[in-house]
């Protein structure tokens, strides 16, 4: 693996999306128009409460499709395989496209939270500065887990199937639905071996407390951590030699 | 073009008892030939004989069952082949959603490519005129030629080209063909598959298969006055039907 490929890998997947500049808007306007949707049919109370953590889940939902997607295709076209049989490192695939996603989910999580905070009335007792973090580790989490689970579809349709697979059972363990101590105890262990939870958590905390304490940093750090082990998992997912 | 006698020099390429199962098929049968350098040798056969998977098997992306082959010295597929082999697939792998000059680009920098291949390579497809659109609105022998100057770009000592040629007019043929020996004249060994029998002509060296199965390794005149035929095809024919190997 060396910076240069990665960089050129970011660097291309990049110059892709600009050349689809719809697929841009998508990835920016659907978590927002979703988040309008919301502040739309909840009251103000429980837009207070079910709002910051589902501003980090949407950006979570629309990076996993859109990096489960763009992946697949490059199995399916033969530039993946071209790429391998070059010398390329599998972490300078993964990665690459892991700079490039992050860039956009870091634009992403501005305009969701820009327009949540200025145009929705969203609002939480920490920082908003904090809030977009969260999102973007959460957008990061989503491609980690986009690039992962792509490896084991074979077609487009399988991979967006893989959606309610990899992301809906987590939604319903995080403790968004149910306090995650409240689980049955088999499911509460379950739920912390999932990004969302601790994902959950940070944006949980941030809308509660003014300022950020260790067990903050901790979720956040989790979630982190566990993206780069998806990651990593998926290099090891890419095999040069196929059947 | 097409000299008789024997091959000279030192194989670029060495098969030996190689045997690829796909599936609950076997795709190559126990084949072994040797691939002199500096040569263009064509891979010829029907469709569906087993060329792909061969070519694949040489550049060492594909799991073979037994058998070894053996590319530039080193087992195929081993690290150090990787920017000293060219590998284009019948089908266009590159990206459709951006230009020409983007996907070379990038290519070049992951092969390490000197700054003025992209535009080598432009030239010699003959896409100059193309640099700036996006692949995707090309046609598909233009995205035939962008996927064959992708693995000029390196200038590689070994490229493995299956069916290049394919849909392309035959003005722009004769030029590849000519572009083919202009670059094993410069000592590069090129591997070129067709399932167009007319094509053997332009070949130094030939390999015909059929089934898994390797049914000639000669030069053309060779072939044609083992088989006292005129052409390749009626060769193939008589060799299909149980002729003398």
């Amino acid at each position: 693996m060396t910076g240069r490929r990665t960089l050129a890998t970011a660097r291309r997947v990049l110059e892709q999306l600009r050349h689809d500049p719809r697929t841009i808007g998508l990835i920016v306007v659907v978590p927002t128009a979703l988040m309008a949707l919301l502040a739309w049919i909840l009251t103000d109370a429980d837009f207070h409460k079910y709002g910051p953590p589902l501003l980090g889940i949407f950006p979570m939902l629309v990076m996993f499709l859109v990096t489960s997607v763009a992946t697949l295709r490059e199995r399916t076209s033969g530039t993946l395989e071209r790429l391998l049989s070059m010398p390329m490192g599998k972490g300078d695939f993964v990665f690459g496209y892991s700079v490039a996603f992050s860039i956009l989910a870091v634009i992403q999580a501005l305009v969701v939270a820009g327009v949540s905070f200025l145009l929705l009335g969203l609002d939480v007792r920490g920082s908003a500065w904090l809030v977009v973090l969260v999102a973007v580790v959460d957008g990061l989490t989503g491609t980690a887990l986009g690039l992962f689970v792509s490896a084991f579809a074979q077609t487009e349709f399988q991979a967006v199937q893989f959606m309610p697979v990899a992301l809906i059972p987590q939604l319903l363990l995080c403790g968004l639905i149910v306090p995650t101590d409240e689980l049955p105890r088999v499911l509460e262990w379950i739920s912390w071996l999932l990004p969302l939870t601790y994902a959950f958590n940070a944006m949980q905390h941030v809308a509660m407390n003014p300022t950020p304490d260790t067990r903050f940093w901790i979720d956040l750090g989790v979630v982190a951590a566990m993206a780069i082990a998806l990651l990593a998992a998926g290099a090891g997912t890419l095999r040069r030699r196929t059947p | 073009m097409a000299s008789g006698g024997s091959t000279s020099g030192v194989a670029a390429v060495s098969v030996s008892g190689l045997t690829v199962v796909r599936g609950t098929v076997t795709a190559i049968d126990a084949i072994s030939f040797d691939v002199p350098s500096g040569q263009v040798t064509g891979l010829l056969g029907p469709s569906g004989c087993g060329k792909s998977t061969l070519m694949r098997a040489i550049v060492g992306v594909q799991i073979v069952a037994s058998g070894d082959v053996t590319v530039l010295g080193a087992p195929a597929g081993s690290p150090g082949l990787r920017a000293r082999v060219g590998y284009v697939t019948q089908a266009p792998s590159i990206y459709l959603d951006l230009t020409v000059r983007g996907n070379l680009r990038y290519f070049a920098t992951i092969l390490g490519a000197a700054d003025d291949a992209v535009e080598q390579a432009l030239d010699d497809v003959d896409l100059r005129g193309e640099a700036d659109r996006l692949v995707g609105q090309l046609s598909g022998g233009q995205r035939t030629r962008v996927s064959l100057a992708s693995a000029l770009l390196g200038s590689p000592d070994l490229l493995v080209l299956d069916e290049p040629t394919v849909g392309l007019d035959p003005v722009l043929r004769r030029d590849l063909w000519a572009l083919f020996h202009r670059l094993a004249d410069a000592g590069t060994t090129l591997l070129v598959s067709s399932h167009v029998m007319d094509e053997a002509s332009r070949c130094d060296r030939l390999l015909l298969m059929r089934d898994g199965h390797l049914l000639a390794d000669a030069t053309p005149t060779e072939l044609l006055a083992r088989t006292g035929r005129s052409d390749i095809e009626s060769a193939f024919l008589s060799l299909v039907e149980g002729g003398a190997t």
